[in-house]
């Protein structure tokens, strides 16, 4: 089993579902976050007042599937989110040990 | 919490009561209130009787020799949109001041915006009921400094009009809009320090300022024996003129402002961390209630719906519209965007710098105002701030009282005596050197002079009243005080919880 993070722009987050649904993937995380990687923040203006504003909004989704969809699921991200502008956001993977349905008992790769 | 509201009770009585005894025991002696002549008169003619109904629909004396039905009572179109002035006027405070510098602060200090907003309001009333209403529209004094002690405790202030102010509104409705001035002035000096000033210091700043400065200066330029009441003082030393309170209000709260932000010193943090306003929403809506309000302030100022009225209408609304949008199309062309605190602070500047002339200026007058507010202002919030470098953290200064001050003397410049029958009227500004100072266009001068009057009061006043409360209750709250916000350490709320 693998964990793929993603951090892509808010206004991509239905596109990137989409994609994933369509692969059969059933199940993800989604949470809003704020942080900056090449494409920085903006300034702010208030009257004489200047903010720099570093971190900027962002979505990052959490996906756990079995090693077989991974590379599709990856590919399927990747081509959803990006705009070509720089702040398209990042993809990571790594591996997941072991996973539980709570309900069910049932572990492993049925369980995700 | 009992024992601190024990501890305000005494203050305020002790207050009241020493403040009047100290009136009453200097100047007693010249106090000799003008009884009204109520000698027995025949049935009035049906002359004089229409003759009153003329002079309430032009807003003149009526008959003072044979009283009619009309003599002593109030018109009640006057008083009608007197009364709408007066409630417009205090919702410019509550909550439109409390908004605009409420969404201006962080989301941490947002309550104690509206607590001293509210606060003034409660306290300001008091005093102007116990003394301050007196000692600034009464006369007793016949002095040019202060009022009188005539109307102490609202004594005699009835619905019947005080016609030393305006022939028919009732006293009760003018002493209450007169009330709304006083409130709202002491509440725009804390947007300089807000964010780091403890809530009992400024009350405690405000009743002091309120006698040191305040009173002083509302009578000496709105008073009936004022120094510088140029349209309704014939001996008035200083022929100035404020229609609505470009002095009074704005630069006296400005320039307070000033000194009492240097006295209390910076934020924690100042030019280290972002301090961004919370909320630009509630900034826009405080602002467009202060717009609407100042209809009141301004319009109202003419203590009558008549033409003088109309004509502040007018004026308010273009110098205002013009401000409103020749500050953000600067800001755009200086710092690249047009921003929503640019509209919002150059309406609030058309409105302070139209103040003082809106009464005494056309049309052509009030749009130079609103370019001049709204470029002015803006250089100094922007530019002169940053120079400069104090924490004014609400630009009361860099609006109230610059926009103020270039309002005065933009009054003196651009007055045109025809929309004002009161700036030729030969009893009283043919008598006091106003007339005179118009057609020679030296009106400039009075209005420089009562410029430096008000600037070295509220500049001395300030520095003395400031020292005071610094070194007894002190001002500023503990760091960790400030840090964690006023709303929690000196009222026990949060502004939003939002779980």
């Amino acid at each position: 089993m693998k964990k793929i993070e993603a951090i892509i722009k808010p206004f991509k987050l239905e596109e990137v579902k989409d994609a994933l649904a369509d692969l059969g993937i059933e199940g993800m995380t989604v949470s809003e976050v704020k942080g900056f990687g090449r494409q920085k923040g903006h300034t702010e203006i208030y009257r004489g007042s200047e903010y720099t504003v570093d971190f900027l909004p962002k979505i990052k989704i959490e996906v756990v599937l079995s090693d077989s969809l991974l590379e599709s699921a990856t590919a399927a991200i990747v081509k959803a989110a990006k705009t070509g502008k720089i702040g398209d956001g990042k993809v990571f993977v790594s591996p997941v040990e072991e996973a539980i349905r709570i309900r069910t008992d049932e572990t492993g790769e049925k369980a995700v | 919490m009992f024992k601190i509201s024990r501890k305000w009770t005494s203050i305020l009585a002790a207050a009241v009561v020493g403040g009047s005894m100290f009136v009453g025991s200097s100047w007693a002696q010249d106090a000799a209130a003008p009884a009204a002549a109520a000698t027995p008169t025949p049935t009035p003619t049906i002359e004089t009787r229409v003759a009153d109904l003329e002079a309430y629909v032009t807003n003149s004396s009526p008959n003072t020799t044979q009283i009619g039905p009309l003599g002593a009572t109030s018109g009640p179109g006057h008083n009608a949109w007197m009364m709408v002035s007066a409630a417009f006027v205090l919702m410019m405070t509550l909550p439109g001041l409390a908004l605009f510098y409420g969404g201006l602060v962080r989301a941490k200090n947002v309550l104690s915006i509206v607590a001293m907003c509210f606060g003034i309001t409660g306290l300001v009333s008091i005093l102007w009921w116990a003394v301050g209403y007196s000692l600034v529209f009464g006369t007793s004094f016949g002095n040019p400094f202060l009022g009188g002690s005539e109307f102490f405790f609202f004594k005699g202030v009835t619905s019947a009009p005080n016609t030393s102010y305006a022939y028919w509104v009732s006293q009760n409705v003018f002493a209450i809009f007169q009330l709304t001035f006083a409130i709202i002035t002491p509440a725009l000096i804390f947007g300089a320090t807000a964010e780091r000033i403890k809530f009992s210091a400024v009350m405690l700043f405000t009743f002091l300022w309120m006698f040191v400065v305040y009173f002083p200066l509302a009578h000496m330029v709105w008073g009936g024996t004022g120094l510088m009441n140029g349209v309704w003082n014939a001996s008035a030393k200083i022929p100035a003129i404020d229609f609505a309170g470009g002095t009074v209000v704005h630069m006296s709260s400005g320039w307070t402002a000033l000194i009492l932000c240097l006295i209390l010193g910076k934020r924690l943090g100042y030019g280290k961390e972002p301090m961004p306003p919370h909320s630009m929403v509630a900034c826009f809506i405080g602002t467009a209630l202060l717009w609407v309000g100042w209809y009141g302030f301004n319009a109202g100022s003419a203590v009558a719906a008549d033409g003088v009225a109309a004509n502040a209408f007018l004026t308010t609304t273009l110098a205002t519209a013009v401000a409103s949008f020749v500050w953000p199309m600067v800001e755009w062309l200086f710092k690249g965007k047009p921003s929503i605190l640019g509209f919002c602070s150059g309406a609030v500047a058309g409105l302070v710098v139209i103040t003082p002339a809106c009464g005494f200026v056309n049309s052509t007058g009030a749009v130079i105002i609103g370019v001049a507010a709204g470029i002015v202002p803006f250089i100094a919030v922007t530019y002169l701030k940053a120079l400069i470098g104090y924490d004014d953290a609400l630009d009361t200064f860099g609006v109230h009282a610059i926009g103020g001050t270039m309002g005065a003397l933009l009054t003196g410049v651009l007055v045109a005596p025809e929309v004002n029958a009161n700036l030729s009227a030969p009893g009283v500004a043919g008598a006091n050197g106003l007339l005179a100072a118009i057609t020679s266009h030296t009106l400039v001068i009075a209005q420089l002079k009562a410029v430096g009057i008000t600037i070295a009061l509220a500049v001395v006043g300030t520095a003395v009243i400031g020292l005071l409360v610094k070194f007894t209750i002190g001002l500023r709250p503990t760091p960790e005080n400030e840090s964690q916000g006023l709303d929690i350490t000196d009222h026990g709320e949060e502004g939003y919880i939002l779980n």
